[in-house]
């Protein structure tokens, strides 16, 4: 276990900084009003290579690991979570054709990635499905070489976005079958007859994030779009959370980095009974706090990504990251309003877009 | 314009960012755990080159840098820019060196490497020297473009727009050359991820600053002292100009 990162590793994490800090803090709060899709901040992205680094090298990807994956994110994050949501979302929906995609599928859905800046979406989640991905309703039935879908889904990012998505069905109308052997992943195209795509929804936080209900209504995919065979649905599903649960992990540390970040500055600025607030203890010590979550919040993530880049099982490891990470972003960057206090309230100052952009993480 | 080769002095720096202390005792500042990158002005200088190389008017670009073995991630982030390949002239863990000694290494590496251009930024953030490249010009007896907001390559000669006092100066000096970069040459890129993994399999040469010339030893120039400026006393405010002037002429100032 080396805790160091190497020298590439450092130029990743330089290079995405670079781009948090240049380009995405000075625009984050304008889209967090407006709710606008950072078209610009996207592409940009995918220009420097920070979009799509699960792809591997074959189709044109980097091939990285959930580590460097990691290391990016948080630096997005620190710039805002609502633009590296957008960007993480095209890693969640990939990552079924990643580990379960034959290689024709992979040549046609994440080449098309790597060809241009375009996105996906992972669409499991329904309106009385969510933590229970064994309850999801969505039928898919064969019939012919087609399997027709029919089904709701909701709160899917990039949802209005996407160019394709990765949908979970059940094919097996059988109460009694087990989940293992019940659904079935598919790669459906988003312009498939039959998918009505809902509003965009206007959520608490990550704003310009396109987060959407979606219908399918007799939508045909063919069965070369069914990854591995009828069945093997959830499982792949749950591989691609492992993989993907240690980058939610890391935003959420990028976002409570930049909330105790943005306390310390303040504490060191702002005045009251005589002296700058960071020298009143309980200032202080609420800063310390503040630091050893976002320290521990992000050993934790680290463990997890590193476990599961070395072929291990980590969804121990990284639903304690995903856990630990969501609280204490929430619990730092509600520390970090009240360190800029009344301040703190106000759109003016950056904090209380981070409070209202963290609860989603414990959700 | 075949055969053109640039080579690019980088040095690896403080990161501006960075708020800097002084290190106990007084004779240097803090460096150990503080972070370090390539060198703003540099930058701009490789940038400038790698531009060159993709108009097709220079062939090769190869980053330099004189300094300890940490230089070689400093030259790793010049190779994912875009330089061909680095050369590190190695010192010995601890050890310093200043102008004199880079252009002296630099100097060395020119015999080496026959380059036509020489491109360095004009100065370096930690000590703000403004030297090598003119100490390298004079070494080489070459001419010198320094403070460079334009650069232009013609054959056998380069056109040199630089930023004077007096506002801008155009000079065309005969190739071989040393140009420094000012700020305004150009913006650099982002090293993107596709690059920083390709510049992993760019080779990057080690040797002995001994071997170029570099004398073992301290550096020419000794730095005595630093000390951090004094605290900033507050200001006064006054009710008209001529108190103003009053006050300025009674300190001094005027």
């Amino acid at each position: 276990f080396k805790i160091e990162l190497t020298d590439e590793q450092k130029e990743f994490q330089a290079t995405a900084r670079k781009f948090a800090v240049e380009e995405i803090i000075p625009v984050a709060a304008q889209y967090d009003k407006t709710g606008e899709y950072p078209i610009p901040l996207i592409k940009r992205a995918w220009e420097l290579g920070l979009m799509n680094s699960h792809i591997p090298e074959s189709c044109g990807g980097l091939g990285l690991g959930s580590f460097e994956a990691c290391l990016i994110t948080e630096e997005l994050a620190y710039g805002c979570t609502g633009v590296q949501t957008a960007i993480e979302a095209n890693s969640l929906g990939q990552m079924p054709v990643i580990i379960a995609g034959n290689e024709h599928q992979q040549k046609k859905y994440l080449g098309r990635m790597t060809e241009e800046p375009m996105m996906c979406a992972y669409c499991v989640t329904e309106p009385g499905a969510g933590s229970d991905v064994a309850g999801i309703k969505t039928k898919a039935e064969k019939k012919g070489d087609e399997y027709v879908i029919n089904g709701q889904k909701m709160w899917i990012t990039n949802g209005g976005k996407a160019n394709w998505y990765f949908l979970l069905a059940r094919t097996n109308p059988d109460p009694k079958a087990p989940a293992s052997k019940a659904f079935t992943g598919f790669i459906v195209e988003a312009d498939s007859p039959g998918i009505q795509i809902g509003r965009k929804e206007m959520n608490m936080g990550q704003r310009c994030s396109d987060t959407r209900g979606i219908v399918f209504e007799d939508v045909r995919v063919p069965k070369e779009n069914v990854l591995i065979a009828e069945g093997a649905g959830f499982k792949i599903a749950m591989g691609a959370f492992d993989k993907t649960r240690p980058p939610v992990a890391a935003g959420a540390v990028g976002l409570a980095k930049r909330a105790l970040d943005e306390a310390t500055r303040y504490a060191l600025e702002r005045k009251t009974f005589g002296k700058p607030i960071v020298e009143h203890q309980a200032v202080s010590f609420l800063l310390a706090e503040m630091a050893m979550k976002v320290e521990l919040a992000r050993m934790a993530y680290q463990r997890a990504a590193w476990e599961v880049d070395a072929g291990r099982r980590n969804t121990y490891y990284a639903s304690i990251a995903k856990a630990f990470a969501g609280d204490i972003a929430n619990q730092v960057a509600t520390d970090a309003v009240q360190i800029f206090g009344g301040n703190g309230f106000n759109t003016e100052y950056p904090v209380e877009k981070l409070m209202r952009d963290a609860k989603i993480y414990q959700v | 314009m075949a055969a053109l080769r640039v080579l690019v002095g980088v040095k690896r720096v403080i990161d501006f960012a960075v708020k800097v202390r002084v290190a106990p005792g007084g004779g240097a500042v803090q460096t150990q755990g503080v972070k370090h990158s390539l060198n703003p002005f540099c930058e701009i200088a490789l940038e400038e080159a790698v531009r060159l190389r993709e108009a097709g008017t220079a062939s090769e670009v190869i980053a330099a840098s004189l300094g300890t073995k940490a230089s070689q991630e400093t030259l790793r982030t010049a190779l994912a820019m875009g330089a061909d390949r680095a050369v590190l002239a190695e010192l010995g863990e601890g050890a310093a060196a200043g102008p004199r000694e880079v252009a002296t290494a630099l100097a060395g590496l020119v015999r080496k490497l026959q380059p036509q251009v020489v491109l360095l930024g004009k100065q370096a953030i930690d000590d703000d020297c403004n030297q090598t490249g003119q100490l390298l010009a004079a070494m080489l007896d070459w001419p010198q473009g320094t403070f460079a907001s334009r650069v232009q390559l013609e054959a056998g000669h380069v056109l040199v727009e630089r930023e004077v006092d007096g506002g801008l100066e155009t000079l065309r000096l005969r190739l071989p050359a040393v140009l420094t970069a000012d700020l305004r040459l150009n913006e650099p890129r982002y090293a993107t991820l596709p690059n920083i993994m390709k510049a992993k399999k760019k080779p990057l040469e080690v040797i002995p600053a001994a071997e170029l010339g570099v004398p073992a030893g301290p550096p020419r120039l000794k730095v005595l002292q630093v000390q951090e400026p004094p605290p900033r006393a507050g200001g006064e405010k006054v009710e008209s100009v001529e108190s103003l002037v009053g006050k300025l002429r009674h300190a001094g100032r005027i």
